[in-house]
């Protein structure tokens, strides 16, 4: 068949997982032309979610995070360099180092950065940091093997819990401060935000709910505690701001793309959209910064901060790329992603927050071994396990076709009976943490807009 | 021919040297009620979402009639085999406290120097000979010598184990004819005696620490605490059984089907690293295990648009899955090779084998050591003589012959 | 020898925390951590476990990265 596109100039904006598995599947796939991979940080693609796990325990060092090579790719690399913007007409991406990379075909994968602590002055203390790429890790482990006495996180989302159970798995006294009911509730709603709640102060770590962190105090250019809006403060000698991400779209402010806020909105086939809607065939969009229409979850624009949706639409994006119209593929991968913290391997398959219901199915949350289905009118659309992965590709089926929600009856191992509970999803307003899943678009009964718009 | 029937014959010991032509026609058929009122389920994919529904029990109370073998094999306690979550999970979780990891995760790495050790005296003793049985030589003494060191089991006791299990094995055939209420009665006597042998044994190490693991299930405690001692009978005896008698099958598969493939034996010589893939093949093209007959839906389900209704009898015929041209690519070679290999050789999901990562080791060991001396040698029977069951399949005797 | 385990496919089998604990550690029942960098003592096991992983999720590399030109 002809019209496959193995030739020609693709750039790929974006070193990370997507850009990666991106150049890979190119290659895979037999595209021979010359490819050029642009990257902000210094190094090669390295896996983030160690960062926050492994790397925070003292178990892995940050330098070895690398992800592996599976195939040799054959590209130019330019590390070290941010695209600031593309010339749609000449199609060329623009560098910060002043050259000017021509394309045939482009892929936008530049994903997302940590949010920074709105106050300059009090985010320049030493002692506040941030978790996101590999430097960042490597500070934060260095501080806590300094053996602090007592870390502050701003923040209960999933980076921020994990924080905190490497903490207290340390020995370190630790602070989480969240401004929403309860961790996690941003992704897992009302039900598992409460078990999270109860899980971290098990472990000891001191969670205050529903408080935003007014101040950060300092002393000498050094951190030395923070103060809350219920009055309380604390000392403090390390603080992680993890508030959620932003996504790296404002290099294309001027490119004429859909691209906001929110990420750079692309259909199915991971193709950009433009400002006006109209779809592009040489500009392609793939990991967190995508936003893309899923037909699971009523067309919403989705956009994932998930590892699995970067490897998937990577792989999609590549393969459209070199594809004649017939040939390419939809990305229809379900949601799904993981977190270990306290012990526990939460697993989500889904879109938890795409719902008005939740259900224990199986297990029960005082023995901490569970699934919890999600549902909306009437259908299942998400499921997490806690320490019961192993039963998940059965709901991962049911969302796949759409099954009624509750679940029929039979589970073997359901120990907490009880009917569905409103799900809590809360306004992503009320929150310190930023949601790993947004939905873009707008519900007709809800009108969700999960996306934080800065604290 | 009549696929209400299919499980009979697939049970026929005159077919157990070949059954895969059956399970062909069991795919073929899709989900088949047989006249007993149970349903035989054959392919991959409807397999995969059996052993993950959490629907299916493994408990043979869940059955509406159950048969009266079932029941009497169950008037023990049953072990976590035959049991659902949460009851499963707990007695799985305390068993694997000294065998993996979280609590021993160094377990079954720190045997990798004794089992090539027990691999390379068993070659030394048939060194010279021309006539070897593999399976009386080979593939039995390996399994059940490690089995035993790390339960802590007297190696002077392995005769009588070895009685035992056989006729516990033999009870798991599903002919009828005159003797299988024999062979039933046989086998639970065989079951007792062996629980009773296991129960004192370990009661003796109560108080006594040593190595092994019958001394860590009654001297060590974890977040679930201890098994009873009825439990624990129950469990030493499923991991006896089940921690050698599937691996004698899968080495003595492994010699037989590497003698039939000289071009992949000759492969696997030329380049040992691909030993452990190897090994995953054939847990695809020939596991020991090849059915699980004893699940039941709690309620009624649909299985490739049949109702499979609550309470009746669930059988996963796993070799026919592991054939399945829907999910592997030319499934009936044998590729040493082959990509993408998730195979249902140890079951998948909630059950999966307790022991598999032991199995997997020995048989890589096993066979790494064994097939630089395979070259002058060839099958003496092909087929050999199986063994009765059709559940545990492998065969009696495995003799090779030089020249 | 670099890895890369896919979590997302990860039913927590552990068999790679049996065949390479040094590697694959079970934090807790069911959580995986591994060392993405493989000291070349491991390579052999690494291997074996790669190949037993009932889900096909462990992504083996002979080094970090793709060649930089």
């Amino acid at each position: 068949m002809s019209g496959e596109r193995y030739d020609g100039r693709i750039v790929v904006v974006g070193a990370s997982l997507a850009g990666l598995r991106a150049a890979e599947t190119l290659r895979d796939e037999g595209f021979a032309g010359s490819l050029t991979l642009v990257g902000e940080e210094p190094h090669l693609p390295y896996d983030r979610p160690p960062l926050s796990k492994q790397v925070l325990l003292g178990r892995v060092s940050a330098q070895d995070v690398g992800l592996p090579s599976r195939r040799d790719v054959d590209a130019r690399w330019k590390l070290g360099v941010r695209a600031r913007g593309i010339d749609p007409v000449a199609k060329q991406v623009l560098l910060d180092d002043g050259e000017r990379l021509p394309f045939d075909r482009l892929l936008i994968a530049t994903g997302t950065r940590a949010r920074a602590w709105p106050d300059p002055a009090e985010a320049a203390l030493d002692g506040v940091l941030t978790l996101r790429t590999r430097d960042d890790a490597d500070r934060l482990a260095e501080r806590l093997d300094a053996g602090p006495r007592r870390v502050l996180v701003i923040g209960a989302g999933f980076t921020g819990s994990e924080i905190a159970s490497a903490c207290r798995e340390r020995g370190l006294e630790v602070t989480v401060a969240e401004r929403g009911p309860a961790p996690l509730v941003g992704a897992l709603g009302g039900t598992l935000g409460a078990f999270a709640a109860r899980l971290q102060r098990a472990h000891g770590v001191d969670l205050r709910c529903g408080v935003t962190v007014t101040a950060l105090n300092g002393g000498n250019g050094r951190l030395t505690g923070a103060e809350f809006s219920d009055g309380s403060r604390i000392e403090a000698d390390v603080a992680v701001v993890a508030l959620g991400a932003v996504r790296n779209t404002e290099w294309l402010a001027g490119s004429g793309l859909a691209a906001g806020p929110r990420g750079v909105a692309c259909d199915a086939g991971c193709r950009a959209f433009d400002m006006y809607g109209i779809v592009t065939d040489d500009v392609f969009v793939a990991g967190d910064v995508a936003r893309f229409p899923h037909p699971l979850f009523e067309y919403q624009m989705l956009s994932l901060e998930h590892w699995g949706n970067a490897v998937a639409q990577a792989e999609v994006a590549a393969h459209n790329m070199v594809s004649p119209g017939p040939r390419r593929r939809p990305h229809l991968t379900v949601p799904a992603f993981w977190s270990s913290q306290f012990g526990l391997n939460i697993k989500s398959v889904g879109v938890p927050t795409f719902s008005d219901q939740v259900v224990i199915a199986q297990g029960s949350l005082r023995e901490g071994r569970l699934i919890a289905v999600y549902g909306y009118r009437g259908r299942v659309t998400a499921a997490v396990s806690v320490n019961r992965a192993k039963w998940l590709e059965h709901y991962q089926h049911l969302i796949e076709t759409a099954a009624p929600f509750p679940p029929g009856p039979g589970a073997a191992d359901l120990l907490d009976t009880g009917p569905p509970v409103s799900s809590d999803v809360p306004d992503p307003q009320h929150l310190s943490h930023g949601p790993t899943v947004a939905l873009t678009g707008h519900l007709p009964d809800r009108r969700l807009t999960l996306v934080r718009q800065g604290d | 021919m009549q696929p209400d029937t299919l499980f009979q014959r697939i049970t026929d010991y005159a077919n157990r040297a070949d059954p895969y032509p059956l399970y062909a026609e069991l795919r073929e058929n899709g989900v088949t009620r047989q006249d007993d009122g149970s349903y035989l389920v054959g392919t991959y994919h409807e397999i995969a979402a059996l052993l993950h529904d959490p629907r299916i029990s493994s408990d043979y109370r869940s059955r509406t009639h159950p048969d009266e073998a079932m029941i009497r094999r169950n008037e023990r306690p049953p072990s976590f085999i035959g049991l659902d979550d949460p009851e499963h999970d707990r007695l799985r979780r305390i068993a694997m406290r000294p065998f993996g990891p979280p609590h021993s995760p160094g377990r079954i790495d720190e045997l990798h120097g004794d089992i090539t050790r027990i691999a390379e005296e068993l070659i030394d003793a048939f060194r010279g000979a021309d006539r070897i049985d593999i399976v009386d030589e080979f593939a039995y003494p390996l399994p059940v010598t490690v089995i035993c060191r790390l339960l802590g089991v007297p190696h002077e006791d392995v005769p009588r184990i070895r009685a035992w299990t056989n006729a516990i094995i033999d009870s798991f055939d599903f002919t009828p004819g005159a003797d299988q209420e024999k062979r039933q009665q046989a086998g639970l006597d065989a079951r007792d005696a062996m629980a009773r042998y296991l129960g004192e044994l370990a009661g003796g190490r109560r108080g006594h620490p040593s190595e092994d693991m019958l001394s860590a299930l009654v001297n060590d405690a974890g977040p679930e605490g201890r098994l009873t001692d009825v439990e624990l009978m129950a469990t030493a005896t499923l991991l006896l059984i089940a921690g050698h008698e599937t691996t004698v099958n899968l080495i003595t598969n492994g010699v037989l089907t590497l003698l039939r493939h000289p071009d992949a034996h000759k492969r696997l010589r030329d380049e040992p690293g691909l030993m452990p893939r190897a090994v995953e093949e054939l847990l695809r093209y020939e596991p020991p295990v090849h059915m699980l007959p004893q699940r039941t839906p709690l309620a009624d389900i649909e299985v490739a648009g049949v109702t499979v209704p609550k309470g009746a009898p669930l059988i996963l015929m796993l070799a026919s899955g592991n054939r399945d041209p829907l999910r592997f690519d030319d499934p009936d070679r044998f590729d040493p090779e082959r990509e993408d290999n998730q195979h249902f050789g140890f079951g998948s999901g909630i059950h999966n084998c307790f022991g598999a990562p032991l199995a997997r080791l020995e048989t890589q060991i096993a066979l790494g050591a064994l097939l630089p001396y395979l070259d002058d040698f060839h099958l003496l029977d092909d087929p050999p003589p199986y063994r009765r069951s059709p559940l545990l399949r492998g065969p009696r005797h495995l003799l090779i012959a030089r020249g | 020898m670099q890895i890369v385990v896919d979590l997302n496919r990860c039913q927590g089998y552990a068999q790679c925390a049996f065949l390479a604990p040094q590697v694959f550690e079970l934090h807790g029942e069911e959580a995986l951590m591994f060392t993405p960098a493989v000291p070349d003592d491991q390579r052999e096991r690494v291997h074996r476990a790669a190949a037993a992983c009932p889900v096909q999720a462990i992504v083996v590399g002979e080094r970090a990265g793709p060649g930089v030109r």
